[in-house]
């Protein structure tokens, strides 16, 4: 009984500390711009970038060559993106949740196209050199 | 019998702690961090110990059992000095550390009375069971710990990106383990699968202190608020 109680209680918290966890490292990414060639590259014809174009940013990201030191930050927002994209289709009915869930995906969305726009600017660097 | 991906995991394990020592050395923040980079510096020793403990007897040898589960305890308790460390980083202002002192020596006090007893009503008896209540009831304690900490951070205000990045990443650890053990205590049967989640989880920790380490930097702030999952 007590270990049921204790694997309820933990996967509440880490449910709520992998949550802040994500969105503090989402968060660091919002404030900072992307690029129109980025942009264009997200979504041709809009100055917005899409909650879909996630994984397409990814990938793009992942063909650049990387610094090293953000991939894990990638990685953790990657699997933060699949579990709200998971929780969008379970609360997909009640619109307030629903809502809040599609922003979340956008600010996962916007921070891989920073991720890109800081891995072009390293690839020109190396050109450069 | 471990398999390259247990070997790839304590590859890769010390290899980012050992980063995380000379990176806070180097940066001359080992002071700030002192007992985080002290627990950081343990676990690189303790994974070179277990290395050769299980090199010289094999991995089902009761040595390398104790080891492991002795070293995991002494790491946990290690940790639990970790969270105190972070609620004396937070209170700092408030002038409370005193408080802190008395809380975190209160606390060993604690663990140290419980771990007698329990290891006095199963002296020399360290079966896969009990070595997996233990274990889920220190990490349990651990996540408890962390979440008061969380908790203190949000009602603060506190703003520095990297407390508030460090705190997140040791309370996703000790949750997800005390998850990890409680789930192997209550279905045996699955015993194979979560048996490889530990040294997964457990790299977790190093890997997302070298990022907040590396890619933010001690003045960065950010709005705790902001991460409440109810307000954006």
């Amino acid at each position: 009984m007590i270990t049921i109680l204790i694997c309820l209680a933990s996967v509440a918290a880490l449910l709520q500390f992998f949550i802040s966890y994500a969105r503090s490292l989402v968060t660091s990414y919002s404030k900072l711009g992307v690029s129109d060639q980025v942009l264009n590259l997200a979504e041709p014809h809009s100055k917005d970038i899409g909650s879909e174009e996630f994984p397409r940013l990814r990938q793009l990201a992942g063909l650049c060559p990387a610094r090293g030191d953000d991939r894990f930050g990638i990685q953790t927002v990657g699997a933060y993106y699949e579990l709200v994209s998971f929780g969008r289709t379970i609360f997909n009915p009640i619109s307030m949740v629903s809502r809040w869930l599609e922003d979340e995906r956008i600010g996962c969305s916007h921070f891989a196209a920073v991720a890109l726009e800081r891995r072009i600017q390293h690839s020109r660097s190396l050109l450069g050199h | 019998m471990l398999g390259p991906f247990n070997y790839v995991i304590w590859g890769a394990g010390l290899i980012i702690q050992v980063y995380i020592v000379v990176c806070l050395l180097a940066r001359k923040e080992s002071f700030r961090y002192f007992s985080l980079q002290a627990y950081v510096a343990a676990t690189a020793i303790t994974t070179i110990v277990h290395f050769i403990v299980l090199r010289d007897f094999g991995f089902t040898s009761s040595q390398y059992r104790y080891t492991y589960y002795y070293s995991e305890c002494v790491l946990t308790v290690l940790l639990y000095l970790v969270v105190m460390g972070l609620y004396s980083h937070v209170f700092q202002e408030l002038g409370a550390s005193t408080d802190v002192r008395i809380a975190t020596v209160l606390l060993l006090v604690g663990v140290a009375g419980f771990s007698y007893l329990v290891v006095r009503h199963d002296a020399g008896f360290l079966s896969g069971k009990f070595a997996l209540e233990i274990s889920q009831n220190l990490y349990f304690v651990g996540a408890v710990l962390t979440y008061g900490l969380w908790v203190v951070v949000l009602k603060l205000r506190e703003t520095r990106a990297r407390l508030v990045q460090l705190v997140l990443a040791m309370g996703i650890y000790f949750s997800a383990l005390a998850v990890v053990y409680a789930l192997r205590n209550m279905v045996p049967r699955f015993e194979l699968l979560l048996h490889a989640l530990p040294p997964l989880v457990s790299l977790w920790l190093p890997a997302s202190w070298a990022y907040t380490f590396t890619r933010i930097p001690e003045e960065a702030r950010l709005a705790p608020s902001e991460l409440a999952a109810e307000s954006r």
